[in-house]
């Protein structure tokens, strides 16, 4: 290797550094800035909290036993409603794609709930669900849905077009246009989609607004 | 006797739309027969690449009639070299032959080191030029061995010096493997480069306006050197009747 690649290497990982090192000094200095501004009392702590506080709470949780089973059921639900959330996702965007028809009707009506303020059926869910952990997933499925929907059913029709002429001229058939081009090809989509989905699913797990009491495994979670 | 590979008769086509009906091609007939380079010249927007997706079987709404040979295995080459990013230069090779489950990739092989392409075969397609990624788009597009390839302006999105080398390799290849070809182009050199015939398209809706039996040369250099290709160029300028305001 030439002393003018090993600089160059060298400096990208220079960069890096300084970069994790800013990034970890901001939320370092995030915390401090919380805790000061908690015990002087010029923010709040009952309504903001402060970082010792929330520390002693899992200290006391951890020395009850009941850390390592608060996550385990928030473990539980994310991985639910994130695999329900993809799944159903995927299955309803590619049925969409298929059916130009569907997609049409169905556009308005996926825009539509797109902007409801899912968080406001809470109540509606748990009078239907029950007041248990499927209220929860149902929550949480209910906000990630139908973005993965648009965001997967968007990444296929992204697909170029010329792409799917040539694999006709190929004499593919439909299902190896969707299994060897669409699929793979939206699988950028796909990811950006699971990271959305990720959080979307967290946003999803908190309680029903004004209705956490009910959730007798999950409330002291928050 | 030339055998025919081609026939085409009366084919017109139009486009429906809300400002109602558009007529791209026009009782269009015309006969191709093996080992022909046809280039079918026209201005944008004529309805050149409206004929070929008729031809190459991607819209089947016209009328008049069209039929190739039995057995003559049909090939597209379009404008952009369409690979697969997600797919290494090798799988983009072997695309048509997966798809059609086909094992032998002996072929592929061997024009992957013809074309200087061989080490790059595990890579992906953005680690290419645009001259590389084309040649990868030939490969892909001779792999299955077809009888009749369908060129839509397939260098139109190269440089002029890599469009000319691969305008080359193109002509070599199918003289060699004596393939028929037909081309369209907006581009009069190309056109008089590569084809032994070239058809004149008017503008839309597009009728043949003039067919030229051309015979400059034995290569694409060789022709572009030639003395009547710029008489040939002016002549088919003329017909195309170009106005740039």
């Amino acid at each position: 290797m030439s002393i003018k690649q090993k600089k160059y290497l060298k400096k990208i990982k220079q960069t890096n550094r300084i970069i994790l090192f800013i990034q970890l000094l901001i939320i370092f200095a995030f915390i401090l800035l919380w805790e000061i501004l908690s015990n002087k009392n010029i923010i709040n702590p009952f309504i903001f909290s402060k970082p010792t506080l929330i520390l002693k709470t899992i200290k006391n949780l951890f020395c009850n036993f009941n850390l390592i089973n608060h996550i385990l059921t928030t473990l539980y639900e994310l991985l639910i409603t994130f695999s329900l959330g993809i799944f159903l996702g995927f299955i309803i965007a590619l049925l969409l794609y298929n059916f130009k028809l569907l997609s049409k009707i169905i556009e308005p009506f996926l825009t539509m709930l797109n902007s409801l303020p899912k968080v406001a059926l809470g109540p509606i869910i748990i009078i239907w669900v029950g007041a248990n952990t499927k209220s929860i997933i149902v929550m949480a499925l209910l906000i990630n849905l139908i973005i993965n929907i648009i965001t997967i059913y968007n990444g296929f029709v992204s697909t170029d077009n010329n792409k799917i002429n040539l694999l006709k001229t190929l004499k593919a058939s439909k299902r190896q246009i969707i299994f060897k081009l669409i699929i793979p090809n939206s699988f950028v989509t796909l990811i950006s989609s699971l990271k959305l989905n990720i959080s979307m699913s967290l946003i999803g797990l908190l309680p029903p607004v004004g209705e956490k009491t009910f959730f007798n495994k999950c409330y002291s979670r928050y | 006797m030339k055998n025919k590979v081609l026939t085409i008769s009366n084919l017109s086509k139009s486009y429906n739309t809300k400002d109602g009906e558009i007529e791209a091609i026009k009782n269009i007939s015309l006969d191709v027969y093996k080992g022909d380079f046809i280039a079918i010249v026209g201005t944008s927007g004529c309805g050149k690449s409206s004929l070929l997706n008729i031809l190459a079987g991607l819209d089947n709404d016209y009328e008049g009639y069209y039929k190739f040979s039995d057995n003559n295995l049909i090939s597209y080459m379009f404008q952009t070299d369409c690979l697969f990013d997600f797919l290494t230069i090798y799988d983009n090779c072997k695309l048509g032959l997966n798809i059609n489950n086909i094992k032998d990739y002996s072929y592929v092989d061997s024009l992957l080191k013809l074309y200087n392409l061989e080490e790059f075969k595990n890579k992906k397609p953005s680690s290419l030029s645009g001259g590389m990624r084309q040649r990868v788009a030939l490969i892909r597009t001779l792999a299955l061995k077809p009888d009749v390839l369908l060129l839509d302006e397939p260098f139109s999105a190269l440089d002029y010096q890599t469009r000319v080398a691969i305008s080359n390799d193109v002509y070599n290849m199918i003289k060699q493997e004596k393939k028929t070809a037909i081309m369209v182009t907006h581009d009069i050199s190309e056109a008089l480069s590569l084809a032994n015939k070239i058809i004149v398209l008017s503008k839309r809706p597009c009728t043949i306006k003039k067919v030229y039996n051309i015979n400059l040369g034995n290569n694409p250099l060789e022709r572009r050197e030639s003395k009547n290709f710029s008489k040939y160029h002016q002549m088919i300028w003329k017909d195309l009747d170009i106005n740039v305001n």
